[in-house]
């Protein structure tokens, strides 16, 4: 058993956050400057130039990238030779959440009920917490500060099989043409296959942790991967919806096992301010 | 090449901007997210003055992140202009000329702008460090209790926005589509 402190935990977490609404990840601001490159609108590219002008000034003088700083997405894989002391695991997430978004002056934008008061938990907790138990003695740690323009362009459907990859490709592109605008393109698309309906969504948003453009490893999947992109790329939509050629940065496709009656395909859409981070314990 | 336009918008102004035109906003503009909108339409409703003067102004949605200590604002960039499709007609009827934000309107708002001569203005999602730099005050008006959803009064200078629907019906995102869209062969 390796011990992990809760304190640490805490700490780490905050850091994450704080760090991750302030810097995009270095993949990400390629894909950006490379979109820049291959948009062939001139209005697009003023705006491309616009948001790498705002990265550059997000980190030089502190200021959150977007100031929907999101909702404080965890995803934790820990190993199950670890041993968490002094504290439980989501409790230190919580606490983590809560210094990383006073010390990082980071908005708060969770409300308690969904549907009848809310009211603002003045704190941006609780956070959304998904584990994987693995093997090892390591916790890992990604953050996804996620915001709401986006994820409200998510949508989760069940096809049948019948439906087939060109069923996968048409539900993914008409979401797209339908949200337009909304979720501040270019985007970065996670897109979830099989399982079933919770597990569909959950590999969607897991698949916004992969490096922007780094393809499935699955050759038939990085196919599929590849056919979305042209298709959605040929909307016209281009960056903030003005109109071009560069719609989305990427599209990230996992699959899972389903049932012989269903194919559930989950989208989880992400802005271009895709600000993730991780780290291991 | 970005036009200067000084606030309030009146209708003079209004007749020379077109879709997809890049402006750069100085003037004084309210912030106003979803929680501000249902209050306020509920004041008018109700019988009650508005928070500010509504006729002329214009309303930004958007709410900051937090000031860091010595400075005027956080991040400040738009939000959905969408989730305001149901209060919005009601305020362009009562004189409202501007909104800021991003994301497409509703047929129901778009009419509404023709109608009362009103624009709806862009500005880039997620760039809320950029957009910080040219709010020159920044001072909490109406609803406090509702924290980064409150009423602010901003002044800005050279806040770079693009026209998305102008008082003759444009739409940039609907023209600008369609002069990139690919179709299926």
């Amino acid at each position: 058993m390796r011990e992990i402190q809760a304190g640490d935990v805490a700490n780490i977490v905050a850091r994450l956050f704080e760090h991750s609404c302030h810097y995009l990840p270095p993949d990400v601001i390629i894909a950006l400057k490379q979109a820049r490159e291959k948009e062939k609108s001139p209005v697009c590219r003023d705006v491309l130039d616009r948001i790498l002008e705002n990265v550059e000034i997000a980190g030089k003088e502190q200021i959150p990238l977007c100031q929907d700083t999101g909702a404080a997405v965890v995803m934790l894989e820990l190993g199950q030779e670890v041993h968490i002391t002094q504290g439980d695991l989501y409790t230190a997430v919580n606490e983590g959440v809560r210094q990383g978004y006073d010390k990082g002056y980071l908005r708060k934008s969770i409300v308690s009920q969904p549907c009848f008061a809310r009211v603002n938990t003045t704190d941006n907790t609780p956070a959304m917490i998904h584990t994987d138990i693995v093997s090892g003695d390591r916790l890992k740690i990604s953050v996804l500060p996620k915001g709401g323009g986006s994820e409200n362009c998510s949508r989760l459907t069940v096809l049948t099989p019948t439906d087939g990859r060109q069923g996968v490709i048409d539900f993914v592109v008409n979401l797209v043409d339908e949200v337009g605008s909304n979720p501040c393109p270019p985007v970065i698309i996670g897109v979830g296959i099989g399982g079933t309906t919770d597990k569909a969504m959950f590999i969607a948003k897991k698949a916004l942790l992969r490096q922007v453009s780094e393809p499935s490893p699955d050759p038939e999947v990085a196919d599929l991967e590849g056919e979305i992109l042209e298709r959605v790329n040929n909307l016209g939509i281009g960056a903030m919806g003005y109109g071009g050629t560069v719609t989305a940065l990427a599209v990230h496709v996992e699959t899972f096992p389903c049932h012989i009656a269903s194919m559930p395909v989950a989208v989880n859409m992400q802005c271009w301010c895709a600000r993730r981070e991780e780290a291991i314990l | 090449m970005s036009k200067k336009v000084t606030l309030p918008l009146t209708d003079e102004v209004l007749k020379d901007l077109k879709t997809g035109d890049n402006l750069l906003l100085t003037g004084v503009i309210y912030t106003a997210r979803d929680a501000a909108h249902k209050r306020m339409v509920e004041a008018l409703d109700q019988g009650k003055p508005l928070p500010f003067e509504i006729k002329g102004a214009t309303i930004y949605y958007m709410g900051p992140t937090p000031a860091r200590p010595g400075r005027i604002i956080g991040s400040a960039g738009p939000t959905t202009g969408g989730r305001m499709d149901a209060y919005a007609p009601r305020l362009i009827a009562e004189g409202l000329k501007g909104m800021i934000g991003k994301g497409s309107r509703s047929k129901a708002v778009k009419d509404a702008m023709v109608k009362h001569k009103a624009v709806y203005l862009g500005a880039i999602g997620g760039a809320g460090a950029i957009v910080s730099k040219s709010i020159k005050r920044a001072e909490v008006i109406a609803y406090e209790e509702l924290g980064g959803e409150a009423i602010s009064r901003l002044e800005v200078e050279g806040f770079p926005v693009t026209v998305i629907n102008d008082i003759y019906g444009g739409d940039l995102y609907e023209e600008g589509k369609a002069k990139y869209q690919v179709k299926a062969s």
